[in-house]
């Protein structure tokens, strides 16, 4: 495999004509073969990221370099080996998924009859052959947004980035969408995945970068992200829920109601213990799972913690001024 | 594969997914025009026509008017074609599969222009058609015929797309045919010969572009022209080659396209 990083961002500015600064100087480099999670609440600069690595918005400051091609010098040989799903449906919706494939084929310098072979694989691959001659206007959100992967694989891209390309599907789907992009980043193409779905980025990424007003908070690998989160809240369904509730140091027990019982402890904990009360209290357990997803409750407390200290930021210069 | 066969294969695409548009649209984009033209045949021609004595002494008012006519109908379709298809990839964002695309921007203007001049070649082609029922007509110099023919179409077409490229909504993309194409059409002598006008209206008429696409093609089919054909030819070129460059220089810059 190349050693050549698949992207390197480079103190990338982006500052918007009404003044708005939408990106403050972030960098940030993702291996090749990597499946690196892009996360970032609403409006914190990662469709612009996205839209500066794809040439369609234009960098106020800073380079991308995609294998090796800076997007701003080698624009053309840069967009070769990019394949995009973007966020919004940007597909002819009066055109057939089979010509939008081709044309897109097309676009890349790609000659028709191998165009028309790859078109048949992905969308076959993505489930949409049966519509492939339908009007797109014509298919599902879930269809169309199975298309702009189709689309973006035309080229056999070896950089895919995929911009929330999950939204607003049903988890069926998700999940067999999962499977195709896994089975892409397997094979050798290097991902970058935005999401708001948190589980979805737990379970498929390798590495991780969080922006938050326009800059990097948190940039590592999934696994020591994860680590970092020292206290875990479960979920425990119950029969036998005695009014007295166990007493346990280290553990904070809560009733949510006459059958549910929630225990935060820290994640070094032993569970034994928690399950020798609930027998000593005759607490019968019937299931039990975590509250929240762990990459979730570390995305909200990083966020949070930008933003009080940005609040803070602004609160010092309002004094001094 | 280089560079330039890449872009030759999107040329293709372009041009052909162009082509492909007008034809599953042709009730919008063929017939329309051609039953406009036929009226204009039929009541101004025919009926209004032959009321009017031979123009410069050897051809009927109907005669006089079928190459005006026809590059009418060529450049307010290509114009109509490349504004309307460019501007719908925007407001779909569908022109954003061209711009992440490693094309070059030459080829995004050239296979928009082509497939605009092929929509006003093939109305133009259909007018030229229906007005062989009403009057009979030899074609004087074919080469200038053909060029006029291809300047005029390139010329709106390239307007249309720098039109396009500036349009926020679709009213944009409709006000410059009202307020600009057909007032400079209909005073472009397409019904009259500019020598008919008095000073200062036969001058303020030679600022008018179309005017010499008109007497362009007028020569071409019938041998008589207003202007100098040298001159109608070096006008065409210049509005070619500046509407080019134009148009580039806002794809390059990326206004209305890239944020």
């Amino acid at each position: 495999m190349s050693s050549i990083p698949a992207l390197v961002v480079d103190n990338l500015r982006k500052t918007y004509g009404n003044g708005v600064q939408a990106l403050k100087g972030i960098s940030l480099t993702v291996q090749p073969g990597d499946f690196f999670a892009l996360l970032g609440p609403n409006g914190a600069g990662k469709s612009t990221l996205i839209g500066i690595l794809s040439s369609l918005v234009n960098s106020s400051e800073g380079d991308a370099r995609i294998f090796g091609m800076s997007v701003n010098k080698q624009r053309n040989e840069a967009m070769k080996l990019i394949g995009l799903v973007p966020q919004e449906i940007n597909f002819n919706q009066f055109e057939k998924p089979f010509d939008i494939c081709v044309n897109e084929a097309g676009f890349y310098g790609i000659p028709r009859k191998i165009a028309a072979e790859r078109a048949e694989k992905y969308l076959k691959e993505l489930r949409l052959w049966d519509k492939a001659q339908d009007q797109a206007r014509m298919l599902s959100g879930g269809m169309k947004r199975r298309l702009m992967i189709a689309r973006a694989m035309m080229n056999e891209p070896r950089l895919l980035i995929l911009d929330e390309p999950t939204a607003g599907v049903d988890i069926e789907i998700r999940r067999s969408m999962w499977h195709f992009i896994s089975g892409i980043n397997a094979a050798g193409t290097t991902v970058i995945l935005t999401t708001h779905y948190l589980e979805e980025a737990e379970q498929l990424c390798r590495n991780i970068a969080i922006i938050d007003h326009g800059t990097i908070v948190e940039n590592t690998t999934m696994k020591q992200l994860l680590s970092k989160l020292d206290v875990e809240t479960f979920v425990f369904d119950v029969n036998n829920l005695p009014e007295v509730l166990p007493s346990l140091p280290g553990i904070t027990f809560r009733r949510t109601d006459e059958h549910t019982l929630e225990a935060e402890m820290p994640r070094t904990q032993a569970m034994n213990a928690l399950f020798d009360a609930f027998n000593a209290h005759g607490i019968t357990v019937t299931s039990m799972r975590n509250k929240t997803n762990r990459l979730e409750e570390l995305f909200v407390r990083l966020v949070e913690n930008g933003r009080q200290e940005q609040d803070k930021q602004e609160s010092s210069k309002e004094k001094v001024a | 594969m280089s560079n330039l066969a890449g872009n030759m294969v999107a040329l293709q695409t372009i041009v052909r997914r162009e082509i492909v548009r007008i034809m599953r649209i042709w009730t919008q984009t063929l017939i329309p025009p051609a039953i406009t033209m036929t009226l204009y045949f039929v009541i101004f021609g025919r009926l209004i026509g032959g009321r009017i004595g031979n123009i410069q002494g050897q051809f009927s008012y109907m005669q006089y008017i079928v190459p005006g006519l026809v590059m009418m109908s060529i450049i307010t379709n290509s114009y109509g074609n490349i504004s309307s298809s460019f501007f719908g990839a925007k407001f779909q964002r569908s022109v954003e599969e061209m711009l992440v695309s490693p094309m070059s921007n030459w080829v995004i203007l050239l296979g928009y222009v082509t497939g605009a001049v092929v929509r006003g070649l093939i109305v133009g082609f259909l007018v030229l058609l229906i007005a062989l029922f009403f009057t009979k007509l030899h074609v004087a110099h074919p080469l200038v015929t053909i060029l006029s023919v291809l300047f005029g179409a390139t010329i709106f077409s390239l307007a249309g797309f720098v039109n396009a490229i500036y349009a926020k909504k679709f009213d944009d993309i409709a006000l410059v045919p009202t307020f600009v194409l057909t007032p400079l059409t209909y005073l472009g002598g397409v019904f009259y010969s500019v020598n008919m006008l008095s000073e200062p209206w036969q001058a303020i008429s030679r600022i008018n572009p179309i005017l010499y696409m008109v007497n362009a093609f007028r020569f071409g089919v019938l041998g008589i022209s207003d202007v100098h054909i040298g001159v109608a030819f070096i006008v065409m070129l210049a509005f070619v080659v500046g509407l080019s460059w134009v148009a580039l220089s806002l794809l390059r810059r990326g206004v209305g396209l890239r944020s």
